[in-house]
């Protein structure tokens, strides 16, 4: 990484100056409206019926989705270098063909076509968008399934509230708030959650369990843990998590091969389809957050061969998931978001490739007060202009969701070297938001 | 030439009659499959590595070599070094713990040096070697093992470069290792082999030492050459034990003394480095610029330290300087940090946490200037610090209260009137996994099966279990991933099963005549130790009765309970 102002905010202390706090300092108060705090008092003092989302479905496109094939097309134009776009169900809305199904339920989704970052490697892009901080030395950020399991608690949930499927290279991690705190990882869904299954039978179990304690007794005699570590770090305590979990009837939610074909089979019989469906039944379970990875975006060579391939996976899946979290009566409690690490770039390479992007490229979100065919901001048509109209950053993303969730995402926590942390740094999106 | 036409002119041999050669062609044949599969055993035999015992009884086991005394100079500073030690615990009125057990100590030396336990030979060894002997024997025995340069330049490199593959064609993680690791075999001065990292110039390939340079050049961007500020972040974390990339973006905030320049100009040495035809060279027409914040424009950055400007040198190449700078014996904070990464390793908990954050002013624990004064005056030897920390009466003290006292407390922890309680790093936990289900010791000389069985497990059981990476000092909580694939995973399930060959289970179903034997035997491979005799009679109770296969698949169990057990998990 390259030192540079444009770096500032990078080591997270609560001093930096943020567009938000310069405002404020101005004497700006008429602006106080756009910090979180302050929009969470306005809509109590408007007395409203608001009820917050209480998890997160991330589909995760590892390897970097081209903006152009999915959510920001610029048909006819010459960066689309032949790509198509379908109309939606939204008026004036456009989305990369092959899209199709995700076009029906386009009024429930809001695109950020402007989303800008500085990070332009896979590893590195990753870590800020999954965090919503650029890596540093210091400190390993925690990813945003971690700081909601960390805010809103596993609210009595007997599996891990924060699970990934199909895990990528880089799963979500527990960053500063402890492993504890890192994503579960489960592959297809189709196969049996990996060790869930006790490797002797009930009387044997038991046997080594009762075996087991008598060993335990005579190791605590005369020890005491660091009382500093929380107690649910201890050995027995999280074993005795894991046992829980074991018996679970909530483990049952990963079984998606029990449920009617019709139901499966809209999502597309892939392991992301799959994954998909089973992400539904979690949240229907109380799992806070769950991350499904769609890989092999990386399109160097051939970039429209990939999208379309990869398209034809996320459609039927992206769609299934908006339209039967909502026959669940899910959806408003549930804030769905849908990107990769960054986008590809407007020029073709000499193999019909585009290449790593972050200067403009494009999420999509549905769910919970999220607005429903709102699209923020646009990259340049004709691929000259790097800025796109109404940037966003990662950490404008970050600090909208966590204020869907009902999280103030300027309360601070304490972090082991002693430096105290914002939940996340950026502006509230008002304008994709219900 | 001359072959083709020669062979050509070979007479052929004249054909035999069917049925003359039916028979003698056969048994020719017969006997060559015989010898064959004489051969094939032979080779099983030496390669499948098997349990002694079940084809002969075992040989009684030799005693450890004794070491000689030590030299009269070594056990006066270790005297100083303990006086400061029971000082402290005098002046804040904590009693110490008793003395640990001696295989207690030999499993925490295991773990630290090898990331493994003891065999259960070895541990026939340490009890043959005369008590007054053991810790010693064990602790040079230890020091000439392979196993402990490599551990330690694994451990060594993760904080200098960190655990992943880095930039392709231009770094070669593996090369920083094997160069780290036979430094640390032929116990070169730690200075000399840090100055070399710091200065390297030459191919990556050729030149090992390089790698901690290429490691930070850019994946995406080769030209753009090697980060200064990655290198200067690293230089200041895992050789000097301060935090100044704190100040990378602004100065320090939070009441300490680096400005934000301090950092950017000691980035500036690294500046000139590039990577070449020739592999990394200095380009002396590389200047470092930087914009700082709230600064209008750029600004180009002079090269200079950020404490004890006096030990840098005035002239030469700016890597060159740098390095001496960092590794000169005056340089106290490279030999505190050297000594606060290796009373972790030791310990599991360092002299000052982070192990990366010590303060150059002050106060710090006065064992730990000890220790870094005496490793800068002897040459930055590292076998050296090893032997004095070891020698510690700490490193000896039990983890335990004594019945019917009440439980240790966290202040004699903190203060080294106990042996701190520690969760075993991933890959120690996968290496006493491996060692433990085994009898012999999984070291070079194991059979080549084994061996390969280890380190396929061992990195499987890694991945699943969460590799730390360069983060492996940190205390690091539990989680239920962790816990459900130490009791219902397929490693465990394939270490514990019946298997006569590779499993310790099997063996000890197989040989030992009594259930006591049995237990005992378990124990030892696991824990280091023998049953209480709760523990004894408890499982007794469950074996005695028992016969063949029932008997095996209790012993399974035991050891399933052993290997589940905080005891296991833990160094203690």
């Amino acid at each position: 990484m390259k030192p540079g102002p444009e770096n500032v905010g990078d080591c997270g202390t609560s001093s930096h100056f943020s567009r938000r706090t310069l405002l404020r300092a101005a004497g700006c108060s008429g602006l106080a409206w756009l910090t979180p705090l302050g929009r969470i008092l306005a809509r109590e003092a408007e007395q409203q019926p608001w009820k917050p989302a209480r998890s997160v479905i991330l589909l995760w496109m590892a390897g970097g989705p081209s903006q152009l094939e999915t959510f920001d097309p610029h048909p006819g134009k010459a960066i689309a270098y032949g790509s198509k776009a379908i109309p939606t169900r939204v008026k004036g809305v456009q989305i990369g063909a092959g899209l199709e199904q995700t076009a029906t339920v386009m009024d429930r989704i809001a695109l950020i076509r402007s989303v800008t970052s500085k990070e332009g490697d896979h590893e590195r892009a990753t870590y800020n968008v999954k965090t919503g901080y650029r890596p540093v030395p210091a400190i390993i950020h925690p990813s945003i399934g971690s700081v909601i399991c960390h805010e809103l608690g596993d609210g009595g949930v007997e599996i891990p509230t924060h699970i990934s499927l199909l895990p990528s290279q880089w799963p979500a991690r527990g960053g500063y708030l402890g492993a504890s705190y890192d994503a579960f990882q489960v592959g297809d869904p189709s196969q049996p959650v990996p060790d869930v299954r006790a490797s002797a039978d009930g009387e044997r179990q038991k046997a080594r369990f009762d075996g087991l304690s008598v060993i335990e007794r005579s190791f605590l005699k005369g020890r005491s843990f660091d009382q500093k570590l929380p107690e649910s770090d201890l050995h027995r305590d999280t074993q005795q998590k894991a046992l829980r979990m074991m018996s679970s009837e909530q483990l049952k939610a990963f079984d998606v091969g029990s449920a009617p074909a019709a139901e499966r089979l809209a999502f597309g019989d892939t392991p992301f389809g799959r994954a998909c469906f089973a992400a539904v039944r979690l949240v229907e379970a109380g799992v806070r957050c769950i991350e499904v990875t769609l890989g092999t975006w990386d399109s160097h060579v051939n970039n429209h061969e990939t999208h379309a391939e990869r398209i034809r996976t996320l459609d039927p899946a992206l769609a299934a998931l908006i339209t039967t979290l909502e026959s669940r009566g899910l959806l408003d409690q549930t804030v769905v978001l849908c990107g990769g690490e960054f986008g590809r770039t407007p020029t073709m390479n000499a193999v019909e490739g585009r290449d790593h992007w972050p200067h403009g490229f494009s999420v999509a979100l549905a769910g919970g007060g999220i607005c429903g065919g709102c699209v923020l901001g646009e990259t340049d048509p004709s691929g000259e202009k790097k800025r796109p109209t109404d940037p966003v950053t990662i950490g404008d993303l970050h600090t909208t969701i966590q204020y869907s969730l009902g999280l103030d995402p300027d309360k601070k926590i304490m972090t082991p070297v002693g430096r105290p942390m914002k939940l996340s740094d950026g502006l509230i999106l008002d304008r994709i938001l219900a | 030439m001359n072959a083709g036409p020669m062979i050509g002119r070979q007479p052929l041999p004249p054909p035999l009659p069917a049925s003359a050669v039916a028979s003698p062609r056969g048994l020719r044949r017969n006997v060559a499959f015989i010898a064959l599969m004489i051969l094939v055993g032979v080779v099983a035999f030496h390669v499948i590595d098997w349990p002694e015992g079940l084809l002969s009884q075992p040989k009684p086991a030799r005693p450890l070599p004794v070491p000689p005394p030590l030299d009269p100079e070594m056990a006066a500073v270790g005297k100083r070094i303990e006086g400061l030690l029971t000082k402290d615990w005098e002046t804040t009125g904590i009693a110490p713990v008793p003395r640990a057990p001696d295989l207690t100590v030999a499993r925490r030396l295991s773990l630290a040096l090898t990331g493994s336990l003891p065999s259960l030979a070895e541990i026939r060894r340490i009890e043959q070697t005369p008590a007054e002997d053991r810790s010693r024997a064990w602790r040079e025995h230890l020091l000439a093992d392979p196993r402990s340069s490599a551990d330690l330049a694994e451990r060594f490199a993760r904080a200098f470069v960190g655990v992943e593959d880095g930039p392709f064609l231009v770094y070669r993680r593996r090369r920083l290792v094997s160069w780290l690791e036979s430094g640390i075999a032929t116990n070169r001065s730690y200075a000399e082999t840090v100055r070399d990292m710091i200065s390297a110039e030459g191919v990556w390939t050729t030149r090992p030492e390089t790698n901690f340079i290429t490691v930070t050049v850019s994946p995406n961007d080769r030209d753009e050459g090697p980060d200064e500020t990655k290198l200067a972040a690293r230089l200041t974390r895992a050789f000097l034990g301060v935090r100044i990339d704190c100040v990378q973006c602004h100065d320090d905030m939070l009441g300490g003394p680096w400005k934000q320049r301090d950092f950017h100009q000691l980035a500036a040495f690294f500046a000139p480095s590039e990577i070449a035809l020739t592999g990394v060279r200095d380009n002396p027409k590389k200047a470092y610029e930087f914009r700082y914040l709230k600064a209008a424009e750029k600004t180009s950055v002079p090269l200079k330290v950020p404490f004890y400007p006096e030990l840098l040198p005035p002239g030469g190449k700016p890597r060159d300087r740098l390095a001496a700078w960092t590794t000169d014996p005056q340089n106290g904070a490279f030999s505190r940090a050297t000594v606060n990464r290796m009373w972790e390793l030791l310990f599991g908990r360092a002299l000052v946490d982070p192990v990366d954050s010590i303060s150059l002013e002050g106060p710090r624990p006065p064992i730990l200037d000890a220790l870094a004064e005496d490793f800068s005056a002897h040459g930055h030897d590292l076998r050296r610090l090893i032997r004095l920390m070891v020698m510690t009466e700490a490193f000896h003290l039990d983890s335990k209260a004594p019945d019917p006292s009440p439980s240790v407390t966290d202040q004699q922890q903190e203060h080294w009137a106990a042996f701190p309680l520690s969760r075993l790093r991933p890959e120690q936990l996968a290496g006493a996994l491996q060692q433990s289900s085994t009898l012999g010791t999984i070291d070079r000389d194991a059979g080549f099966l084994r061996q390969v069985t280890a380190w396929a497990q061992g990195n499987d059981f890694v991945k699943r279990f969460g590799d730390p990476g360069e983060e492996e000092l940190k205390e690091r909580p539990g989680t239920i991933a962790q816990s459900l694939l130490m009791m219902n995973g397929q490693v465990l399930k394939e270490r514990t099963m019946s298997n006569p060959v590779m499993n310790a289970s099997t063996r000890i179903a197989l040989m030992a005549g009594t259930s006591a034997q049995a237990i005992e035997t378990a124990f030892l491979a696991v824990f280091t130790r023998r049953p209480t005799a709760e523990e004894s009679a408890y499982f007794a109770a469950i074996l005695n009765p028992l016969q063949g296969p029932k008997r095996s698949e209790a012993l399974e169990d035991l050891y399933w309970m052993l290997l589940n057990a905080t005891e296991f998990a833990w160094n203690h």
